[in-house]
């Protein structure tokens, strides 16, 4: 139903993994950076202050570069509503992420920009992390139709809710074409609303 | 059968269930601000599309506002940028815009309340996720991205999940300086900073129910901190007082029948929750965050946790981060810990219930040497409230700055920033790493009266020493 440019089925690529609960939006994107009227050139400062604090971290591992699934722990991007946080990580190379959980702001941002986030047990999300450490080389896949992440010998079991598996299986994640076929359907339901008609 | 608040509202906002299984939700109120809103008008643009109800937008400028001198053009280019693509935006598009010469402009979320324009029974969404304070007055407001803004200008409506929903009661009553500020961060530290998770959060039980509607807002505000996109409080005979007579609420005969379908919304006796959670009040004392996430925290009386108690390494480790990026030991009381800066404002606590705590604490004693202390009203119609009863006055005396009305330190979008490692008592919303503006700077988040005591004292202290 939706155009193929915007199917999301699979996702194949490097792995990088991302240690640590509750990374909130801030550290993805300070707020600096939101002093702009547009999004480009924002993949650039992609945890810009945690990079400058951390010499060692994932995004300037040489090892990493050029990965393109990043994995990360619970609750990952918390905090303000930002979408500039998944328009830096999309801008740096991120096309889909697999985590504990997600913050439902970030994860609505992601899906609607055809980014998958798919969580799995924290087991699971352990030995990613030290796999895709050991071997940064391997490409793995993202299967969002069938709810699954493959790397290396192992498959895992992974989860993502039925309306945005859809949205991103159908390709139909940018919604408002989707929501515009509501057509006057839109009206009559605001008109049915006490406060709308003006009580 | 009986019905939540969260049933009610969301069966008459849906629109139509879409292919992919979610609700096409009807958004009631939709606002607008500066920094999470230029990408969508533009994408409107791109696409030759319209603003689908205008009337149901309203905008303002908060993040980015100055708060010292607040004469155009604005000293930082960008932000002027931001305040031009704002008038052009509202202006093509034919949204009403609470400008810096309106008398109106504050933080949306303390203005859309004050104003009226928030009400029961409403969907109510924003670009930013302290959308949820909407919710003391029971609507359900949530915060979205850019491109969600975008949907809502288009077609008044977005694509959503039903969330479950955990209803918290907090039983009881406060002791003397517990304050409503305290009870949401205790509820926070209990239930994990990503407790709600896939839930809304209905707030109830005799501590809410006395709670006064500022204090609601306090609550509610903070509900996303603890991963609750929405919280709301059922609408009661408060709710109703606080809106009589505020410009968009409805006047004359409208308001009794208004009050009358704001009444029907309330949950019902023996409506099924997924989950119910008790906090009792006398429980709660004032609260300090000591680390880089609302949910770290203590009671004031309380000392720095010691990373070797805990339970897996994964909660080690976020301890030991905390830990270091504040540089506190293990076993230390926060009490006493000195602070460089005081900010008292915020989405959170700008309002003018919260002024007033903080300049009873402030009124006949000076802020310690060495502090720099800020006053920033939520609202122009807050900052002209409180000077009207002197409260500038107070803080002046006592040595805070009185500054207009905006978001301010909360997250340093403007010039009030940390700066290098500074450690601020904040009565704001967040401690993240960075997040007032110094990347290295340091947050420790309580009530207002508690940052008041902090700035006359120089360091943390328990504020109930002080009333």
């Amino acid at each position: 139903m939706g155009d193929n440019a915007y199917v999301r089925k699979q996702i194949a690529g490097r792995f990088l993994p991302l240690p640590g609960n509750d990374i909130d939006t801030d550290r993805i994107i300070p707020a600096r950076y939101l002093k702009v009227v547009t999004f480009a050139g924002i993949g650039e400062h992609v945890f810009e202050d945690d990079r400058e604090q951390n010499r060692h971290h994932p995004f300037d591992d040489p090892r990493f570069q050029g990965a393109s699934i990043l994995v990360v722990g619970l609750n990952f991007g918390c905090g303000s509503s930002r979408e500039h946080a998944p328009q830096a990580l999309k801008g740096w190379g991120i096309r889909a992420i697999v985590g504990g959980s997600f913050a439902e702001i970030f994860f609505g941002n992601c899906i609607s920009l055809g980014i998958p986030c798919l969580t799995a047990d924290m087991a699971d999300i352990e030995w990613l992390m030290a796999e895709a450490a050991r071997s940064p080389k391997t490409e793995g896949v993202v299967d969002v139709e069938a709810r699954l992440v493959r790397f290396g010998e192992r498959t895992i079991t992974a989860g993502i809710p039925d309306g945005a598996r859809s949205q991103l299986v159908e390709g139909t994640w940018d919604a408002t074409g989707v929501l515009l076929q509501a057509g006057d359907q839109i009206e009559r339901v605001g008109s049915s609303l006490p406060y709308v008609r003006g009580f | 059968m009986p019905e939540t608040l969260l049933d009610k509202v969301w069966r008459a906002h849906t629109v139509r269930t879409l292919p992919s299984g979610q609700t096409q939700l009807f958004i009631g109120l939709h606002l607008v601000h500066e920094v999470t809103s230029p990408q969508a008008f533009q994408m409107l643009r791109d696409a030759g599309l319209t603003v689908r109800m205008p009337s149901r937008t309203f905008a303002t400028a908060d993040h980015i506002v100055p708060t010292a001198s607040q004469a155009r053009p604005f000293k930082d280019p960008m932000a002027e940028e931001m305040m031009v693509h704002l008038t052009r935006n509202t202006k093509d598009f034919g949204v009403p815009f609470f400008d810096l010469a309106s008398g109106r402009q504050g933080i949306v979320h303390v203005i859309g309340p004050e104003l009226g324009l928030t009400q029961p029974g409403m969907t109510i969404a924003c670009g930013d996720s302290h959308t949820s304070t909407h919710g003391a007055l029971g609507a359900l407001a949530f915060g979205i991205g850019t491109s969600q803004v975008r949907d809502v200008l288009a077609t008044q409506t977005l694509a959503l999940a039903k969330p479950k929903l955990r209803r918290i009661e907090v039983t009881g009553a406060l002791g003397k300086g517990v304050s409503a500020k305290d009870v949401i961060l205790t509820i926070i530290q209990r239930l994990g900073v990503n407790g709600g998770v896939g839930y809304a959060y209905e707030y109830g039980g005799p501590v809410i129910d006395r709670m006064t509607m500022e204090e609601r807002l306090t609550v509610c505000n903070m509900s996303i901190e603890g991963a609750a996109r929405i919280g709301y409080v059922n609408p009661d005979r408060t709710t109703f007082e606080y809106l009589k007579g505020r410009p968009y609420a409805p006047s004359g005969a409208a308001w009794d029948r208004a009050v009358a379908w704001w009444t029907s919304l309330a949950s019902e006796p023996g409506a099924r929750y997924d989950d119910v959670w008790q906090l009792a009040g006398e429980s709660i004392v004032p609260v300090v965050t000591w680390g880089i996430n609302p949910g770290q925290s203590i009671g004031v009386d309380g000392r720095i946790p010691d990373p070797a108690s805990a339970k897996t390494d994964l909660e080690r480790q976020a301890l030991e981060e905390a830990i270091d990026f504040m540089s506190f030991k293990p076993g230390q009381p926060i009490a006493g810990t000195k602070i460089d800066v005081a900010f008292i404002g915020s989405c959170t606590n700008g309002r003018l219930s919260d002024l007033r705590a903080a300049a009873q604490i402030a009124k006949g004693r000076k802020v310690a040497r060495g502090v720099r202390a800020l006053v920033v009203p939520g609202s122009q119609q807050v900052a002209r409230a409180a000077e009207a009863e002197g409260l500038h006055e107070v803080f002046r005396e006592a040595g805070f700055e009185w500054r207009g009305a905006g978001c301010s330190m909360c997250l340093g979008m403007n010039e009030d920033q940390l700066r290098g490692r500074e450690i601020s008592a904040s009565s704001s919303n967040r401690n993240f790493k960075g997040r007032q503006g110094s990347p290295t700077g340091r947050t420790l988040l309580m009530s207002p009266q508690m940052v008041a005591a902090a700035a006359v004292a120089g360091a943390v202290v328990d504020v109930r020493e002080m009333l």
